[in-house]
């Protein structure tokens, strides 16, 4: 899992069956100080996440697909699996 | 999953039986801010894109997932972007 902050939404009617009715949304990786780390991303929201707050991001794996229980589900990789309240060091 | 922008058409006559039909296409990543972000790679398309389109594509195993066979690609283009709205825009 990464820590990521929610940048950005995207919206887009043609695509494949799977992303259907799913939102999703560019989510930039930041070190734990919340500074940027890296490209950004797109992800599935599984946690009803918006735009600021700082996520859990699950890329890639089988894992990430149990964040929605929808079985059948197997072109997706990436998923904001948390909102998170607090880092701290 | 990430941004891209086709910007060229593959042809390849003798390929692998999963790629039968599909279209090849050229694409470039885009970060959020649809600045250039790496090297152009080869993708599968399954939404009938164009020269030109904004896309978002998936990479790894679930790029094989989402065509209907089962398909040795690692690049498939997964859907077309209508707008993008970025944390500050009005």
């Amino acid at each position: 899992m990464i820590l990521a902050r929610v940048v950005g939404n995207l919206v887009a009617t043609v695509k494949h069956r799977d992303y259907e009715g799913k939102k999703i949304f560019f989510v930039q990786p930041i070190d734990p100080e919340g500074n940027p780390k890296g490209k950004s991303l797109l992800a599935v929201d599984a946690v009803q996440s918006g735009i600021g707050d700082t996520v859990l991001v699950l890329d890639e794996g089988g894992s990430a697909k149990m964040c929605i229980d929808q079985p059948g589900i197997e072109a997706i990789r990436c998923f904001i699996a948390g909102i998170v309240d607090e880092v701290s060091l | 999953m990430k941004l891209g922008k086709v910007i060229g058409r593959v042809v390849s006559t003798v390929k692998h039986h999963s790629f039968e039909n599909r279209p090849l296409l050229l694409v470039q990543g885009l970060d959020e801010n649809q600045q250039d972000s790496g090297a152009p790679f080869v993708a599968v398309d399954i939404v009938q894109s164009g020269q030109g389109d904004l896309i978002f594509y998936e990479c790894g195993k679930e790029a094989g997932f989402a065509m209907d066979t089962l398909s040795p690609c690692d690049a498939t283009i997964i859907g077309h972007v209508d707008a993008i709205q970025l944390e500050g825009d009005a």
